[in-house]
């Protein structure tokens, strides 16, 4: 559909090649003193060669940057409705009072008597985790949700090695339809995976579950709500079904914005739930992370969380650094994720217990709202008939069904909603249903910005059922990309730029 | 609610569409018992300005290095952020995005993580670099599996230079997964001592350098002994701007290079987030951990980038994924990048430059107090210094003057070598801060 123009650029689209590209050179964007060249302590190990990275003046650089940004879709843009991934709106306020001096800039080494304000930051973070979810403990330091799933199940591992029982239970349960990170954490545990059937409805077969548990498992790693957007009505029988056979409750906290404020994990029997605080707390995404991943724990699980702890004596709070009780050890450098935590708590005191319960309260009727009106067009296998709604939690689950015999797939309605200006939803997930879309709207979204999403979506489905298969195998022509080649990608993996030119080093040295 | 659009009519308009009474209808599927009917006890809903005013309070109960004299190093560095660093992460179209699983929207963050994968690729002298790790000592545990894993073989033997954090993070990480970590006895300058616990089941030496003690390595040696035992050498650095001055790991046989790209364009912020940098050679690829760019063409062959390599990972192989890692340090690198691209190397090089001459001028300010020995023999811009009183009193009693004067050594590594301050100058530093640091350690020591 385009017409080539002769600069390559399309209207407000600038061509923009790599930095690699562009005659850097000498050029660079910073401004430093002139080094008095005198003193050498490096013992002779000066870099041999040149360093060739190329260096750009501030307008250039910053003319490179706002090109490429140009070229991403954004929540602050439009519907992000990636299900299980809650993108919703950040919040600037969070975004300026991490960076104010006095907590943005302070060094994670300081002497606790310099950091007391910082110190107390995380107390009242924890403070606010343990309430929401009625959980005795937490464990601020994990940096990402499936960093938080390894220190919950490190410290399920150390509690069964305390009880003497480390190395007969060595089995984790989990569904199907859990996350890739669930079994993928279990195995780093040096655990061994066991997946548990799913019912016709959506949730774990009890009797599967009842038949797989035994002397040899550790624990059962289960989200809830589940992925499939439903919340685990027998919650409470598989924490006892678990615990009676000596296992652990872990549960995977993705989908706590569902819930927050109106349901607490520590009603459920859980002992070990971490929390993406970029999910449910709504620190920003940032094109794939930064996270961070507090895990809360039960009684049973506290004294095995990791190190580094707070402690509090005479009033003046401290890091607990080095051995300490049953701990575990720990799980990266320093003591987490200071920038998130803070704009975690701007976000929970913005919201306050009345907000944070309004927040899970909108987020599950945004999605049952776009359910309801999407049903009758596409197939949504646990959303119920057209005259009885079967409520989803905070995303609403379709499978491809309503695709069948047009020769359309799930991934040609996600390249033509890119077409429509939106982002596509969570596609070929979860496994348990065929051609998954998972669409997860966030309570950050109005009324109107949902009925265009849903207007847009229907016509999409309508368009697939009424035959143009073609049309749909072609999208997406509006972006600033076609369809891309993933095989070739990993064919032949090309991973950085190199010079095409002259003789190269490092693929000399690879051959 | 400033954040929640819907109204009281939408939300009684949304209800009647789905055909529910109210909202409680739609968590009939969640036990009653477990269902809370008020609101948990939590303060209230507050605006910008009082949230604002709360966070002022507690900042205001820490000491900012803005306001001290500052010397602190040891994994985490001060140097300064160029403004439009900051700008670039705060543009919504970076910060609000999500990874980029579907490429023909994301093209923006695509070509910056390959711009980035380049640029550690260039300064590591390695050959592949992947998106980032969370920091630098999970980037070090994934080093450490990853050896295993190419290797076959178990035994990862961590050096007495090692930051005591990472081979801490190395042992919980790694060791949880069946990877035996032998540790060694600190030395300043003993990198090369790994080789002494050296042979034919070790999977991996983890040598650093410039290790915690600032000490400089020449890595050849070492790196020719341990291939000659079938092993892999993986090299650490926590200050990314040393690699602007000195040999890079991967010039000197390094196989694997971790480290910490904080140093690059990301604010100290009490220790995270920050941004593990992990690069390698192009035959250990398939094996390495985390998320990948790689370039390809769409549909009109034009060029344009991807997610690649993914069946590594843990969405698609579960269980027998490279790492359980999702999601990584996206933003951080997203600054690491523009910072590098800001510098470029004359700027690196000048940027090494002054921080090295910083380092060398607060040595010969503390060496000359009585009582006081640098110990590192050759350093970058961190080195440790002998005090004739404990390290931690030390660093209590500057603090109490106003000077954040190092780290206790003891501090990291629970009561070893009490009488080591571990030091560092940046280009931040002012020949004022210097000699105010040299005149309150005079003091606090007479």
């Amino acid at each position: 559909m385009s017409q080539a123009s002769v600069s390559g650029s399309r209207g407000l689209l600038q061509a923009e090649p790599l930095i690699f590209e562009m005659l850097g050179g000498e050029r660079t964007g910073v401004d430093l003193p002139e080094p008095k060249g005198l003193k050498d302590r490096l013992g002779g190990l000066k870099r041999k060669a040149a360093l060739d990275l190329p260096g750009l003046t501030e307008p250039e650089a910053m003319r490179h940057y706002v090109r490429l940004s140009q070229r991403n879709y954004a929540i602050d843009l439009g519907v992000f409705p990636l299900g299980s991934c809650t993108m919703k709106h950040n919040p600037r306020l969070n975004e300026k009072v991490a960076r104010m001096e006095g907590l943005g800039d302070i060094h994670p080494l300081q002497p606790a008597s310099t950091v007391q304000g910082a110190l107390a930051l995380m107390e009242a973070l924890s403070h606010w985790l343990m309430e929401l979810t009625g959980m005795p403990a937490v464990a601020l330091s994990p940096k990402a949700g499936a960093h938080g799933e390894l220190c919950g199940m490190l410290a399920i591992r150390a509690a069964l090695y305390a009880r003497g029982e480390g190395e007969t239970r060595k089995r984790v349960l989990t569904p199907i339809s859990s996350h890739g990170t669930n079994p993928a954490t279990a195995a780093a545990c040096g655990f061994t995976v066991d997946e548990i059937e799913a019912l016709p409805d959506g949730r774990v077969d009890l009797n599967s579950l009842t038949a797989k548990l035994g002397p040899d498992v550790a624990a059962i790693m289960l989200t809830n709500p589940n992925t499939c957007g439903l919340f685990e009505r027998d919650v409470k029988e598989i924490a006892d079904l678990v615990h009676a056979a000596g296992g652990y409750f872990y549960c995977d906290g993705a989908n706590y914005n569902a819930i927050v404020g109106r349901v607490r994990p520590g009603d459920l029997g859980v002992d070990a739930m971490h929390i993406n605080l970029h999910k449910t707390f709504s620190t920003p995404h940032g094109g794939g992370g930064p996270g961070a991943g507090p895990v809360v724990f039960s009684e049973a699980l506290a004294p095995f969380a990791p190190l580094p702890r707070i402690i509090e004596r005479d009033g003046v709070l401290a890091f607990e650094e080095h051995a300490f009780g049953e701990a575990t050890g720990r799980l990266c450098a320093f003591q987490g994720q200071m920038g998130m935590y803070i704009r975690a708590l701007a976000y929970m005191m913005s919201h306050g217990s009345d907000g944070l319960r309004q927040v899970a309260e909108d987020a599950v009727l945004n999605a049952n709202y776009l359910l309801a009106r999407l049903k009758p067009y596409m197939s949504a296998p646990f959303g119920g008939s057209k005259d009885e709604h079967w409520p989803c939690m905070h995303e609403a689950l379709f499978d491809d069904s309503f695709l069948d015999g047009t020769g359309v797939e799930t991934s040609d309605i996600a390249k033509a909603l890119i077409d429509e200006g939106y982002h596509p939803m969570t596609m070929y997930f979860p496994l348990v249903v065929h051609g998954a879309m998972l669409i997860e709207p966030t309570e950050t979204e109005s009324k109107a910005e949902l009925d265009r999403f849903a207007n847009a979506l229907i016509a999409i489905a309508e368009r697939a059922k009424a035959g143009d298969a073609a049309a749909f195998k072609a999208a997406p022509l509006l972006s600033p990309v076609r369809r891309l080649d993933d095989t070739r990608a990993a064919r032949q993996p090309k991973l950085r730029w190199k010079a095409e030119t002259a003789a190269d080093p490092a693929r000399v040295a690879a051959e | 609610m400033r954040y929640l659009p819907l109204t009281p009519d939408d939300r009684r308009a949304m209800l009647g569409v789905i055909g529910a009474k109210s909202i409680d209808d739609l968590y009939v599927d969640v036990p009653k018992a477990a269902q809370r009917s008020g609101l948990v006890d939590l303060p209230r809903a507050q605006g910008e300005a009082e949230v604002e005013r709360a966070m002022r309070g507690y900042a205001k109960k820490n000491l900012s290095p803005a306001n001290a004299p500052f010397f602190i190093g040891a994994g985490a560095y001060r140097h300064h952020i160029p403004a439009s660093v900051d700008h670039i992460i705060q543009r919504s179209e970076f910060l609000t995005a999500y990874t980029p699983y579907q490429p023909e929207i994301a093209q923006g963050t695509l070509q910056s993580i390959f711009e980035f994968q380049t640029q550690v690729a260039i300064l590591t002298g390695m050959e592949v670099a992947n998106a980032s790790m969370y920091d630098g000592s999970t980037a070090c545990a994934e080093a450490a599996l990853m050896a295993a894993r190419v290797t076959k073989r178990s035994k990862v033997i961590l050096s007495g230079g090692l930051h005591p954090h990472y081979a801490e993070t190395t042992k919980t990480m790694a060791g949880a997964n069946g990877v035996v970590l032998i540790d060694s006895a600190p030395a300043i300058d003993g990198e090369a001592e790994v080789l002494k616990l050296l042979d034919g089941d070790t999977a991996a030496v983890i040598v650093q350098s410039p290790n915690v003690f600032g000490t400089i390595t020449e890595l050849n040696k070492i790196a020719e002994a341990v291939h000659a035992r079938g092993a892999l050498l993986i090299a650490v650095f926590t200050e990314a701007v040393s690699l602007g001055l000195i040999e890079p790991p991967g010039a000197m046989g390094a196989d694997i290079v971790v480290g910490e790209g904080q140093s690059i364009g990301v604010a100290l912020s009490f220790g995270g987030p920050y941004v593990g940098l992990f690069a390698t050679r192009e035959k250990f690829m398939r094996q390495m951990p985390g998320r990948l760019a790689g370039e390809t063409v769409d549909a009109d062959g034009k060029r344009g980038f991807v997610l690649t390599l993914s069946t590594r990972e843990q969405h698609i192989r579960r269980a027998k994924a490279t790492s359980n890692i999702c999601t990584n340090s996206g933003l951080c690198a997203q600054a690491f990048t523009m910072h590098m691209t800001l510098l470029g190397r004359k700027g690196l090089e000048r940027l090494a430059l002054l921080n090295h001459e910083k380092a060398c001028d607060l040595a010969d300010a503390l060496g000359a107090i009585s009582g006081v020995e640098v110990l590192t023999p050759r350093f970058f811009n961190e080195f440790a210094v002998r005090t004739p009183k404990k390290a931690d009193a030390v660093v209590e009693a500057l603090a109490k003057r106003g000077i954040l004067g190092g780290v206790a050594y003891s501090r990291l590594k629970g009561g070893a070598m009490d009488d080591v301050l571990l030091v560092c100058a940046t280009e931040t530093n002012t020949d004022e801060d210097i000699a105010a640091f040299a005149g309150a350690l005079k003091e606090v020591l007479s």
